[in-house]
């Protein structure tokens, strides 16, 4: 049954309550939980990381707006704490990024093929095998580095192989922008869409530049600081896909409704029934701040909500894996590259290009992706495997001298 | 330039005799001052009994075994009473310990490359025999798991520890300001661990009847301990050498 987002009230704000035992909870497990309860607590700690960083934007804005957005933003910090203290403290950095990456695969994924518009689909297909390599580099790393094996955190659900090779994704900044879609016209899906991709790309960002210089192996600081830089790119495109157009508390009121679609998808896909309660429980505080903003959206700027919100939500995100969606858009889509706002075959950037020039200045002292993940090619058990099984255990116990 | 060696003189501002003033200070203005809440530091010990009690199945649990041959094999261990996932669990921790150290000396040969050894310390040949003597540590327990039945791939709950436990040792490693003698210092947390663990696996095989694998994890054992008596042997030596090592007096800070 999909849910009414008019007739579905949720919990008020007021009654959106908090203690820190309630806030830190038994997390999930690393190794007996499902690879997607990872990503969706990576996600939804992205979505409420966004909630709150568009509230403080909005508040520097506007001083109508500055007490409601107060009220409803410290339910949003609260509700993050409560979903990302779900991460189990042993996972690691490394492995939480693998994680980062898996989610953005996979979620992309998902949106560019529900996505209604093809401009905006191909732009995620863009940005997907972006991701898809980031996620290869970090695995070669976290193999080279820790001796582990990448796929006990990704449990064979995604490729781990080269995507569009991260060296290249390096573009002008002028390259990264994006033509929006037209509030007046896009399908309320697109929306949701770009609003929740922008927020997880830029949870991604900010993640990497919170961790990156807690590493000690240098190509790990220089590998971290490189991705940082694509997942910067990534927040400028996917964040210039939304109309300027739309008023402040139209915007508010999407994010809202974006927020209510994601806890509603991840309820959907949760196969962990404590995290699902949390789920449960979320989707209902989203639906409050949804309905305070169209209060807002009626009383101060005198439109209907129904206006700019779907009747029902959409189908869910699809937390799955895609691989022969992904395998079909990188044997079909590695080679383009943008120009502008348009998507080009690479021959068609001539040499002289600002993103080719911008390129080979920041890898002109070496590529840390290519470093990390030289001649790399996973295998279960990590690389190392291989080179065991070819040693044999012929040598167990050989003496030293 | 890369310096090898450590503990030189310089302006390290870490404790309370750097500042004087300041820190007579602080320390008359702490006594003054009275806590917010009674008690000491058993409050915390008493949250975490609490988060104990509802930590639910732990780290997580041993995957059950894929094959026919596994199963049929545990179910005698289970006849005989055992609970044979313990043992699943400690050959993963040995395999995935084994695994990292082939990274960790990896390391270590970097470090020789660049600082170059001292007088009783290691050589080349020696640091890339343990690496291989590591791999193939590896590659007898991916063997094991496999002969039982169980998943060499999977990350046991004791390899989960374990890679928790020594998470500083490849941290040290590749920190790129830390020597080779540093790194022996690291080795010798991974080495002296390696050992017990490696005799408490061949107790816990021979204890539930697996006597040629017992066997052979003790040829395993016998190059571990070469390895920590090596690696001692390196360290030790190592620190001496820099406390004979004349003073650089060029660091030596001008007194306050
Ligand atoms: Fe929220
Ligand atoms: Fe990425
Ligand atoms: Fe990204
Ligand atoms: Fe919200
Ligand atoms: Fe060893």
């Amino acid at each position: 049954m999909a849910l009414d987002l008019f007739k579905e009230k949720g919990t008020p704000v007021e009654r959106q309550s908090f203690t820190w035992k309630d806030m830190v909870r038994r997390p999930y497990s690393k190794m007996d939980d499902d690879a997607f309860t990872r990503t969706r607590v990576i996600l939804m700690n992205g979505i409420e990381a966004d909630a709150l960083r568009m509230k403080h934007i909005f508040a520097r804005l506007n001083l109508e707006l500055r007490p409601h957005l107060a009220l409803v933003r410290r339910a949003e910090h609260h509700q993050q704490t409560l979903v990302n203290w779900l991460t189990p403290p042993d996972q690691k950095v490394i492995e939480t990024t693998l994680g980062f990456e898996q989610l953005a695969i996979e979620v992309t994924a998902s949106v560019a093929l529900h996505e209604p518009d093809p401009y905006l689909a191909q732009t995620y297909r863009f940005g997907m095998l972006e991701d898809f390599d980031h996620l290869y580099r970090y695995s070669a790393l976290y193999d080279r580095l820790e001796g582990q094996d990448p796929n006990n955190i990704t449990q064979s659900y995604t490729d781990i192989i080269p995507g569009r090779p991260t060296v290249v994704e390096h573009r002008h900044p002028l390259d990264d922008l994006r033509r929006p879609y037209d509030c007046k016209t896009a399908d309320p899906l697109s929306k949701l869409h770009a609003m929740t991709i922008t927020a997880s790309e830029f949870q991604t960002h900010d993640y990497y530049m919170t961790v990156g210089p807690t590493f000690t192996d240098p190509v790990a600081r220089q590998l971290y600081a490189e991705i940082a830089s694509i997942e910067e790119q990534h927040v400028t495109q996917y964040g210039s896909l939304m109309d300027p157009g739309e008023s402040l508390l139209e915007k508010w009121m999407l994010h809202e409704a974006m927020e209510v679609y994601n806890y509603y998808s991840c309820l959907a896909y949760e196969s962990n029934p404590r995290i699902k309660e949390i789920w449960q429980r979320f989707v209902d505080y989203e639906l409050g701040h949804l309905h305070y903003v169209m209060e807002l959206f009626k009383n101060l700027e005198k439109r209907d909500p129904a206006e700019v919100l779907p009747r029902t939500l959409p189908e869910p995100i699809a937390f799955k894996e895609h691989r022969e969606f992904v395998r079909k858009v990188l044997s079909q889509e590695v080679d383009m590259r943008s120009d502008g706002m348009d998507y080009v075959d690479k021959s068609q950037l001539p040499p002289d290009h600002r993103t080719l020039a911008y390129q080979a200045q920041l890898n002109s002292e070496g590529s840390p992706s290519e470093t990390a993940a030289a001649g790399y090619t996973w295998r279960p058990g990590t690389e190392l495997a291989a080179k065991a099984q070819r040693m044999g255990s012929v040598l167990e116990g050989r003496r030293l001298q | 330039m890369s310096k090898d060696t450590v503990a030189d003189v310089g302006m390290n501002r870490t404790g309370i005799k750097t500042s004087p003033v300041d820190s007579k200070d602080i320390i008359a203005q702490a006594e003054k001052a009275r806590p917010s809440s009674p008690g000491d530091a058993q409050a915390i010990a008493d949250v975490r009994k609490q988060y104990m009690r509802e930590s639910g199945d732990g780290l997580g649990r041993v995957p059950p075994p894929s094959s026919l041959k596994g199963v049929a094999k545990t179910a005698v261990d289970m006849l005989k009473g055992g609970k044979p996932t313990v043992f699943i669990d400690k050959l993963g921790e040995r395999l995935a310990f084994e695994r990292s150290g082939v990274r960790l000396y990896e390391g270590a040969l970097s470090k020789l490359d660049v600082f170059g050894s001292w007088e009783g310390g290691p050589s080349r040949e020696l640091l890339t025999k343990i690496l291989d003597d590591e791999l193939s540590h590896f590659a007898l327990l991916m063997e094991a798991m496999e002969k039982l039945g169980a998943d060499p791939t999977a990350m046991t709950p004791s390899a989960d520890l374990t890679s928790v436990i020594s998470m500083g040792v490849p941290a040290a490693i590749s920190d790129a300001r830390t020597n080779l003698r540093q790194t022996m210092q690291a080795l010798l947390v991974a080495e002296l661990t390696d050992n017990a663990s490696w005799e408490v696996l061949i107790d816990l095989a021979r204890g539930l009847g697996h006597d040629s694998l017992a066997d052979r994890f003790q040829l395993a054992l016998d190059a571990e301990a070469e390895h920590l008596a090596l690696v001692k042997g390196w360290y030790a030596a190592g620190v001496s050498t820099e406390a004979r090592a004349p003073m650089d007096s060029a660091s030596m800070p001008a007194q306050p």
